[in-house]
């Protein structure tokens, strides 16, 4: 439907596969570095500070083994999306459990509604099982990253 | 069933819309329709108003303020945190089912008040139950927004008679009535206890003025949603002014509603339609509850009041144990409306007779009065201590008020009660009442206050006997109300438990996502 095609949002560089990582902040900051790398955040410590402060207010650990950390900074230059496999799981202060999956969520503060709504749509691609089943199964972080666009692909 | 729902979180970027497919994936498994307004960054599209009208029940988990709420009024509404909604959708959607089916917005009583504090008026109302129930919702409805007008209003009047006491002497109930608003406003002093009594007094007396217009209003809310509510108050107001009491409000209420809610179905051309709900409706649907209330119900209504007058006035010779009874039953039979007013304006006209003996027929006849208008309140209070299982939360909580209203002789304390179930509250109110009139005239108590219930104590011939009398009605009242309960289940005393119950086990199962490995 849409003609637009903004940046994707998400590329292999922005796969962590086998992250180890002590707690969700370090986990967290891992996946900020890999967008700090590619140019997507402007200031890696100004977002984190952000990511914590949207952390603070409600745990980001969803149902299902998933880290949802996230937040609209004005350190974000394009709406990305950092995602790491973690085998060892981290707590995300989810009741059922560690998370074992994690996306970053990175969005522009004045994001405009193609980029939000590319966002909602992970967001909800997130609630079924078989997205994160074929995630989790994934052999590659190229396979990752083309997974997670064409669901997420506007309809 | 179908339902709408709205989410939304802080940063509305995950929580909002995770919630929203995880509430619409629960109610396509379960086979519900959940449709949900995603009230997040990616902006908002409103959902259609014919679908939020075809919903059966309304799904809040919103962590942000619900926009234009009012959209969802009048439904059964639950309200969960969008935390809830993403990780046990299923249980959300299973507590919205329990609301729908016990058509109540949440299980505790409080929650009416809050839903109204925070721009969203409730009803109890299920659209889809059958005719009884409705009936029984749409007056349910009324009294939640009616009970904190008795409790407040009661409760002011109540602390007025006891600081008049102190303030004056043993007559101070009665004189502290006598200050007008007047008065209070040119001479109030922060240092006088009579102007405070007096404040009190007349602020609790403001509170009352509302009682029947917000059970008129609130009803036909009920019953017509916005469109309802100035027919319905304006109906109750003119119940008051024409003297027919809460049931001239449950009349108003009901006319008022059902206008409302038929004008609102007119076909009208386009360029009326717009203005039909702030102009049309209200102007046309007011207009005639107005007509009704006043020519079709108002001259009945004095005729049967001086038709009564005057049969009371003619047994005056008779048997005074005999008139205890009728004016105590009276007194029970409408609870401050027409026939209670009779009973007690022939009381209160005789002590105004001039040059009277200490034991005078008129102070037996004022006791008798007095003592069978407190019967009422304190019964209910009773029954929904002795038998709290028969009422409803909000029944109860009007029940702990009750006792202070009763005691102080403010009989409107019971008409929460009444409003529900009339047939089976008058009843008892009406034999309570009169058991307890013709017992203080056998036990030839006297009282030379118009009002005051326990704070003109002093005032009451043999004081201990009065009570006595109005104990014994009392239990006799409550045990009748308790009685005739039983026989019968009441559909939202049943559901409010089921939904009770409901919501307990959840609270006790706790999150069942299944664990990732």
């Amino acid at each position: 439907m849409s003609t637009s095609s903004p940046a994707a949002l998400i590329t292999p560089e922005l796969v962590a596969l086998d992250l180890v990582a002590a707690d969700r902040d370090e986990a967290t900051r891992h996946l900020i570095d890999l967008l700090a790398a590619a140019g997507r955040v402007t200031d890696a410590d100004g977002f984190h500070a952000d990511v914590r402060a949207r952390e603070a207010q409600m745990a980001t650990g969803m149902p299902g083994g998933i880290g949802l950390p996230h937040a609209r900074s004005e350190h974000v230059t394009v709406p990305s999306l950092a995602l790491a496999r973690v085998p060892a799981g981290v707590d995300f202060g989810a009741p059922d459990g560690p998370a074992t999956l994690i996306f970053l969520i990175a969005a522009p503060a004045g994001g405009d509604s193609d980029h939000l709504k590319i966002l909602a749509a992970l967001a909800r691609r997130l609630v079924h099982e078989s997205f994160r089943d074929s995630l989790r199964a994934a052999p590659d972080a190229a396979t990752i990253a083309e997974i997670v666009t064409r669901e997420v692909a506007p309809s | 069933m179908k339902f709408v729902a709205v989410t939304s979180c802080p940063t509305g970027i995950a929580h909002t819309y995770m919630a929203a497919e995880a509430l619409e994936q629960a109610g396509k498994a379960a086979g519900h329709d959940v449709q949900v307004e995603t009230q997040g960054s990616a902006g908002t599209i409103a959902l259609d108003p014919a679908v939020i009208a075809a919903a059966d029940g309304v799904i809040f988990a919103a962590d942000l303020e619900v926009k234009d709420k009012e959209r969802f009024a009048g439904k059964p509404t639950i309200d969960v945190g969008v935390k809830k909604a993403v990780h046990d959708a299923k249980g959300v959607l299973a507590q919205a089912i329990a609301a729908v089916e016990a058509g109540v917005v949440a299980p505790a009583g409080p929650t009416a008040a809050a839903g109204a504090a925070s721009g969203g008026l409730s009803t109890k109302v299920d659209k889809n139950a059958g005719v009884g129930t409705r009936v029984r919702q749409w007056l349910m409805t009324g009294i939640s927004y009616m009970i904190p007008f008795v409790a407040a209003g009661g409760i002011l009047i109540a602390l007025a008679f006891m600081l008049a006491n102190l303030a004056w002497d043993v007559d101070g109930p009665i004189k502290v009535t006598q200050v007008t608003a007047e008065q209070l406003i040119n001479s109030f002093s922060v240092t006088s206890g009579q102007d405070w009594a007096a404040l009190l007094n007349l602020t609790g007396g403001a509170a009352f003025g509302f009682l029947v217009p917000v059970l008129a209003g609130f009803i036909a809310y009920a019953i017509a949603d916005r469109p309802g509510l100035v027919p319905g108050f304006v109906g109750g107001a003119i119940a008051v002014t024409v003297g027919a009491g809460f049931l001239g409000g449950l009349a108003a209420g009901f006319v008022g509603g059902f206008l409302a809610l038929w004008i609102s179905r007119w076909k009208v051309p386009r360029g009326v339609r717009g203005i039909m709900p702030v102009v049309v409706i209200p102007l046309v649907s007011t207009f005639i509850t107005g007509l009704l209330m006043f020519v079709v119900l108002g001259r009945p209504i004095a005729a049967l009041m001086d038709g009564l007058t005057d049969w009371l006035n003619s047994l005056s010779g008779g048997s005074t144990i005999l008139l205890g009874v009728l004016l105590g039953a009276m007194m029970g039979f409408d609870l401050g409306g027409p026939v209670n007013k009779v009973a007690y304006t022939f009381a209160v006209t005789g002590l105004a007779t001039e040059g009277l003996a200490s034991d005078a027929t008129q102070y037996r006849v004022m006791a008798a009065v007095m003592a069978a208008g407190m019967v009422a309140p304190l019964a209910m209070a009773l029954a929904t201590v002795v038998r709290k299982s028969l009422f409803t939360h909000a029944e109860r909580e009007n029940g702990k008020a009750a006792w202070l209203l009763g005691a102080s002789f403010i009989s409107e304390g019971a008409i929460p009660f009444a409003v529900v179930d009339p047939l089976r509250v008058l009843a008892s109110t009406i034999v309570g009442s009169a058991v307890t009139g013709g017992l203080v005239m056998a036990f030839d108590s006297t009282l030379r206050a118009p009002h005051g219930g326990i704070w003109v104590l002093p005032l009451i011939g043999n004081p201990i006997l009065f009570v006595l009398a109005v104990i014994i009605g009392t239990v006799v009242c409550a045990a009748i109300v308790i009685v005739l309960k039983s026989l019968g289940t009441n559909s939202v005393v049943a559901a409010e438990q089921a939904a009770d119950a409901l919501a307990e086990s959840q609270e006790t199962t706790g999150v069942t996502a299944p664990a990732s490995a």
